[in-house]
C-alpha cells in the first residue's frame, strides 16, 4: 500500500542543505500497522512529512514515495489535496497545538464531512456524534458544543482521532500520539486506536520513542538511526531476537518494570543525526562490534533472519545464534 | 567502551549506611490548599495535596508516583521550600523545615541537607558560564573548601558525572540534553548534600541517555550512600532506582510499601489500573 525507496530529503538550514532522511526505505501492507521508532534525531517525524509532502520549504526530495501505486512526489496540487483529505489522517502528538481553540468541537470534527464530502450540516452533527461515541466520548451531543479548552488532553486526542475517522482515510499516520498524555490515559487512547484500526481494516504507521509501545500496538516495528531504517522485524520476534546492535542497545537501555536490572546496557555516547553520520555505518562511532569496515562503506537494508538489518557485521556476531 | 548486559538480579543494592542514621525525609500529615476562582469570579479552596506522609530512610530510596493533578510536583516544591505547606510537618535529617529559613546560615545548612535536579536543567543553568564555573560555583558557596583542595573537588565531580577537560570548558548551549543533566547533577552533589530530589529528572532524556543516567545515579548512591526522592512517572525508571514508593492520586496516597511488592501485587484498585497501563511484550492495549 505504501512503498518508500531510497528517500533521501534534506532540509535548507540558513542557505546550507542538512540531510535528514538517507536511503530510507520502508513498506506497508494493506490493513498493516507498521511502528517506527527512534530517538532525537532519527528522523522518523520526518518520514511523516515527506509521505504527507509537508516538507519545510526549500527541502530537497529524491527518491520514490508510492501510495496504491501512485507517485506521491508527483502528485500535482488537486491530486495531492485529494491525497491529504481523503486518503491518509495524520494524529498528531499535541492536540492542544493541533486543533483550533475558536471553533467548537462539533465544528472540528465534522469540518471532513462538511468541507470535503458536502454533507449537511445536520447530517454532520449526526455523524460528529456516532464519531466521538466511536472513540469512548460519553455524552458526545454535548461535547460537540464545547471549545478545546474544555476537555481534558485525553479527551482532545480522542476527538482528533475522531475528526481523522471522519474523512474515512485508508491510512492512518500516528505521529507520537500519546506522548504529551499520561499513561492510564495513554493505554485507553492507544486501545482505542488499535480497535478502530482493525475494525475498519485500516492501515497505520505508528510513531513513537517508545520501543515497548510498538512491540505492543503494531505488527512489525521499524526502528530508525539518523535518518534512515537500521533494522525491521515482527513485533512478535523484536522483543527477543533484535539483531542489530543499536536495536538490542534500545532494548537494553529500557528498564523492566517486572524486576530491577543491576545496571543498564547503556550504549554510550549520544544519538546521532543524518548530516553528522559520516560515509560508513551511521552508528558507528556508539557501537561495541565496529571495525575499520564499518566506516569505510555504509551498509544496505538486507534481509537476514526472518527480518532486515543494516550491519555490515551481522553474520558474523550471530553466527550461532538461531530464530 | 559498552558494558554487556549483566544478569537481573532480585538482590537489592546496598550503599554504604551513613553514620547519622536520622531519616534524610520525614513527611507528616502534609497538606497544601490553594485558592482558586473559577470563570464566573467564584472562589473557592482546591487541595493540591492533602494529608500525605512518607519517611526516607537515611541513605534510602524512594519514589514519589503519580499521574497529572497527582501532587507530586506541589509535594517537591513543599519540600524544597518553593511553596509553603498548609498544614504538617517535613524534616530533613531530623530539622524542621515546614517554614521558611529564617537566617542565611540556616538556608545554607537546608541546602547542604537536601538538593533538587529538574527535569528541564537548560533553564536552571547560566548560559554565560562554563561547566566547571557552574559547578565551582556551588563548591565556593557551599563546600567550605579552598585552593588546592577545591579544585580537587571539582575535578572529582566533573570526573564522577562523565566530563572531560574539553567538556568541562563548554557552555550549556554547546550541550545535548543529557549533559545538562550531568551538570545539574554535579551542581546539586557540590552542595554535599545527604538527600537529592530528582523531580521527573530523565523523563525528558532519549532512551539510550535516559540508561547512562539512570547508571550515573545508581552509581552515586553507591558510592556515597545519598538518599534519593525520585518523582516520577515512569514505574519502570522508580523499580530501577527506589527501594520502595508511594503512589499519589489526586493529592492523596493510595498505596505505599516495598517498590517490588507494590509494583507486583498492587493492592489498591488505582495502582492496579497504573500497573496495567505500562505496555511490556505481550501487552495488549485497553485491557488495563
Amino acid at each position: 500500500m505504501l512503498r518508500l525507496r531510497d528517500v533521501d530529503v534534506a532540509l535548507n538550514v540558513e542557505g546550507r542543505m542538512r540531510p535528514v532522511l538517507t536511503g530510507l526505505n520502508l513498506d506497508l501492507a494493506e490493513g498493516e500497522a507498521l511502528g517506527l521508532v527512534g530517538e532525537s534525531g532519527s528522523g522518523k517525524s520526518m518520514t511523516v512529512r515527506t509521505i504527507t509532502r509537508l516538507l519545510p520549504h526549500g527541502a530537497r526530495v529524491s527518491g520514490a514515495v508510492e501510495f496504491e501505486g501512485r507517485d506521491v512526489l508527483a502528485m500535482r496540487p488537486a491530486e495531492l489535496r485529494a491525497f491529504r483529505d481523503s486518503d491518509v489522517g495524520v494524529v498528531f502528538q499535541d492536540p492542544r497545538a493541533a486543533i483550533n481553540p475558536t471553533h467548537r468541537i462539533g465544528d472540528f470534527v465534522g469540518e471532513a464531512l462538511r468541507v470535503n464530502r458536502g454533507v449537511s450540516k445536520g447530517e454532520a452533527a449526526r455523524r460528529s456524534a456516532e464519531l466521538l461515541a466511536a472513540v469512548g466520548i460519553d455524552d458526545a451531543e454535548r461535547r460537540l458544543r464545547q471549545y478545546p479548552h474544555e476537555l481534558s488532553g485525553g479527551m482532545l486526542q480522542r476527538a482528533m482521532i475522531a475528526s481523522v475517522l471522519a474523512a474515512e482515510p485508508r491510512l492512518i499516520l500516528a505521529d507520537e500520539p500519546t506522548t504529551a498524555l499520561d499513561v492510564t490515559i495513554q493505554a485507553e487512547v492507544v486501545g482505542i486506536l488499535d480497535r478502530l484500526r482493525r475494525e475498519r481494516a485500516l492501515s497505520m504507521v505508528f510513531i513513537t520513542h517508545d520501543l515497548d509501545l510498538a512491540l505492543a500496538v503494531c505488527d512489525r516495528v521499524a526502528v530508525m538511526y539518523a535518518g534512515s531504517v537500521v533494522e525491521v522485524r515482527s513485533a512478535r520476534e523484536l522483543h527477543d531476537t533484535a539483531r542489530h546492535p543499536y536495536t538490542i542497545g534500545l532494548l537494553g537501555s529500557r528498564p523492566a518494570i517486572e524486576r530491577r536490572a543491576e545496571r543498564l546496557t547503556a550504549i554510550p555516547g549520544r544519538p546521532v543525526s543524518a548530516f553528522e553520520a559520516g560515509p560508513g555505518c551511521a552508528f558507528v562511532s556508539r557501537c561495541a562490534f565496529a571495525q575499520d569496515a564499518c566506516r569505510a562503506s555504509r551498509p544496505r537494508l538486507e534481509a537476514f533472519q526472518g527480518g532486515l538489518v543494516r550491519c555490515h557485521r551481522v553474520e558474523e556476531i550471530h553466527e550461532h545464534s538461531v530464530v | 567502551m559498552s558494558t554487556l548486559s549483566s544478569e537481573p538480579s532480585s538482590e537489592p543494592r546496598t550503599p554504604p549506611i551513613p553514620a547519622d542514621n536520622r531519616p534524610a525525609i520525614a513527611v507528616s500529615g502534609l497538606t497544601k490548599d490553594f485558592r482558586v476562582a473559577d470563570k464566573h469570579g467564584r472562589r473557592s479552596v482546591f487541595t493540591a495535596v492533602s494529608d500525605v506522609s512518607f519517611t526516607v530512610p537515611a541513605g534510602g530510596s524512594l519514589g514519589l508516583v503519580g499521574e497529572s493533578g497527582s501532587g507530586k510536583t506541589t509535594t517537591a516544591r513543599m519540600l524544597v521550600g518553593l511553596e509553603t505547606p498548609t498544614a504538617g510537618r517535613i524534616e530533613a535529617l531530623g530539622h524542621d523545615r515546614s517554614r521558611p529559613a529564617r537566617s542565611a546560615a540556616e538556608r545554607r545548612r537546608r541546602a547542604r541537607e537536601l538538593q533538587i535536579v529538574f527535569q528541564d536543567p537548560y533553564t536552571s543553568l547560566d548560559p554565560s558560564q562554563t561547566v566547571r564555573a557552574a559547578v565551582d560555583e556551588v563548591l565556593r558557596a557551599h563546600s567550605g573548601l579552598e585552593g588546592p583542595a577545591r579544585a580537587g573537588r571539582l575535578a572529582e565531580l566533573l570526573d564522577q558525572v562523565g566530563f572531560d577537560e574539553r567538556q568541562a570548558s563548554a557552555r550549556p548551549r554547546e550541550l545535548s540534553g543529557g549533559q545538562r543533566q550531568r551538570v545539574a547533577i554535579a551542581r546539586a552533589l557540590a552542595a554535599d548534600p545527604r538527600v537529592l530530589i530528582l523531580d521527573e529528572a530523565v523523563s525528558a532524556l532519549d532512551v539510550s541517555i535516559q540508561a547512562q543516567i539512570l547508571n550515573l545515579l545508581v552509581d552515586i548512591r553507591t558510592a556515597t550512600g545519598i538518599a534519593y526522592l525520585l518523582i516520577s512517572h515512569d514505574l519502570a525508571v522508580v523499580r530501577h532506582l527506589c527501594d520502595s514508593v508511594v503512589v499519589l492520586r489526586r493529592g492523596r496516597v493510595v498505596e505505599s510499601g516495598d517498590c517490588g511488592a507494590v509494583l507486583d501485587t498492587p493492592a489498591d484498585e488505582y495502582t492496579r489500573v497504573l500497573r496495567a497501563s505500562v505496555p511490556v511484550p505481550g501487552w495488549r492495549p485497553g485491557s488495563g
